[in-house]
């Protein structure tokens, strides 16, 4: 253990672009999920945040689930996920230190034009799911304990649909990220559940399009949280509140209403 | 066609960011291997002429290390390097270093492997010479390692392949972040989950003309350093 450690140190010495050289300019890192980042929201907003704060913001775009564990084993300062119940628990448990609303937007149901199932027009999503599963039509699911994934799950709970049952027939677990399950849902012509946001950026799209949206049940909320450093002391406890300050604030919501994709707005801002 | 198209523009228009994310990418995979060399050189060598028990069992597991899965590396060295592992202390994680830290471990198992195979040849034919100079068998590694070097530039040449195609440890310990640890294959991976498969073929074939400049440098070297040592 003393050897790799050592190792380590002189590696990052040699090397000499780790901790040491970034010190000089602050920064946090944010583990957050990949529709924040593909949607193009962080790229837009980011910089505007660093330019008032000269703290730079590093993104680690991963699935909520996956962004939860990496900021329970303390490896990020701040968390920007969607998956309220999810973030409560992480709060409660101790390992975070208040959760804000941040923005919402919704998920929506995608498929292909010829819509096997006759999904097309639905705004009731647990109706359209099951008549997905009556039809036995290809479904793709994300699979990977995302905030997509467990909004899915709560809709197939909601219709009473046990779709992993199905799972290798026409219920598809791709296990991976939103891009790689909508790519694979247009090559398969499987339907998809998607946040819209990362719907709208997509640019592989094929002949698929919206068909479900509209239900009350398809609201999607991100919150934010700042790690607590009670529990990690190395989490950069002024920096993040910062930024969370900023993002709640009229700034950050002003700069999130204001990102636009193809003239449509992809987050809508509603911190108290 | 299209992505071909792509790729000649953003070569063309010298990007700043595709550059960044391109010296990035030789920077960590070329230092990577400079690393699994000096420990994988010896190390294969000393396999190679060395003779004690076990050293079959070794040599075997060595042979399997070259299929080290890229995630599960990248998994291990997530779990050391997080703040909840045992060198979270050193703040590693989502550095450059990190990622060098995880391309050594897959590539010094190569490295190591190739060198043993080229140096073991290379003893068959000297051994007995070696020994009338009054070399024991450790001390002959030096000039086996310098009388096979041509053959050891493939050795390091796989390593470096090995090490500039991986995706799955880089993007697991590195953490995909732009301007600090994005690299060609994790910019790939990001665009083809955007959808933007042309930009992200265009990438891939900007990534296999890397590769193919720096086997064109080493070879062009090799040529002349081999007519220069028979002249």
């Amino acid at each position: 253990m003393r050897f790799l450690r050592s190792l380590a140190i002189a590696l990052a010495a040699m090397v000499g672009l780790t901790g040491a050289a970034a010190a000089e300019a602050p920064f946090i890192i944010v583990q957050s999920t990949t529709s924040t980042q593909n949607s193009g929201l962080l790229d837009a907003i980011l910089p505007q945040f660093t330019e008032k704060t000269g703290i730079e913001v590093r993104v680690v775009a991963v699935g909520t689930g996956q962004a939860i564990k990496n900021a329970r084993n303390g490896d990020g300062d701040v968390l920007l996920v969607h998956a309220k119940p999810s973030e409560e628990a992480f709060v409660t448990e101790g390992y975070g230190v208040e959760r804000f609303d941040v923005m919402y937007n919704d998920f929506v149901v995608v498929g292909p034009a010829s819509d096997p199932a006759g999904v097309a027009g639905m705004t009731d999503a647990v109706a359209a799911l099951r008549r997905i599963a009556e039809t036995e039509a290809p479904f793709a699911s994300r699979g990977d304990d995302s905030g997509t994934h467990k909004a899915e799950l709560r809709l197939w709970d909601a219709a009473g649909i046990d779709a992993a049952a199905a799972s290798g027939g026409w219920y598809r677990e791709t296990g991976s990220g939103m891009g790689a399950t909508l790519n694979l849902g247009a090559a398969m012509g499987a339907y998809v559940l998607s946040d819209r946001a990362t719907w709208i950026s997509f640019g592989n799209k094929g002949d698929h399009r919206v068909l479900v949206d509209g239900d009350t049940r398809l609201f999607n909320q991100y919150g934010v949280i700042l790690v607590n450093p009670e529990k990690h002391p190395n989490v950069k406890a002024a920096e993040g509140q910062t930024f969370v300050d900023w993002l709640i604030g009229t700034e950050g919501q002003a700069a999130i209403a204001a990102y636009k994709v193809d003239d449509q707005q992809l987050f809508f801002p509603n911190a108290d | 066609m299209s992505a071909l198209s792509v790729s000649l523009r953003l070569i063309l228009s010298g990007d700043p960011d595709l550059w960044e994310i391109i010296l990035l990418s030789l920077r960590v995979s070329l230092f990577a291997v400079l690393i699994a060399a000096l420990i994988g050189m010896p190390l294969g060598a000393a396999l190679a002429v060395g003779r004690f028990p076990g050293r079959q069992v070794l040599l075997v597991l060595l042979n399997a290390l070259m299929g080290l899965p890229p995630v599960v590396v990248g998994l291990v060295v997530y779990l050391m390097l997080s703040n909840a592992g045992p060198l979270g202390v050193l703040q590693l994680l989502y550095t450059p270093t990190a990622m060098i830290i995880a391309q050594v471990l897959l590539v010094t198992p190569i490295i190591a492997a190739l060198t043993r195979q080229a140096v073991e040849t290379l003893n068959e034919e000297y051994a007995d010479q070696l020994r009338s100079l009054g070399l024991s068998r450790l001390g002959s590694v030096p000039t086996l390692l310098w009388d096979g070097r041509f053959a050891l530039m493939t050795a390091l040449l796989a390593g470096f392949g090995r090490a500039i195609a991986e995706v799955g440890a880089v993007i697991i310990v590195g953490g995909n972040i732009n301007h600090v640890t994005r690299v060609m294959t994790t910019t790939i991976a990001l665009e083809t989950s955007k959808g933007n498969l042309s930009l992200a073929l265009a990438l891939g074939l900007i990534l296999i003309l890397i590769a193919l400049s720096v086997n064109a440098a080493v070879a062009l070297l090799g040529t002349t350093a081999q007519r220069t040592a028979y002249v």
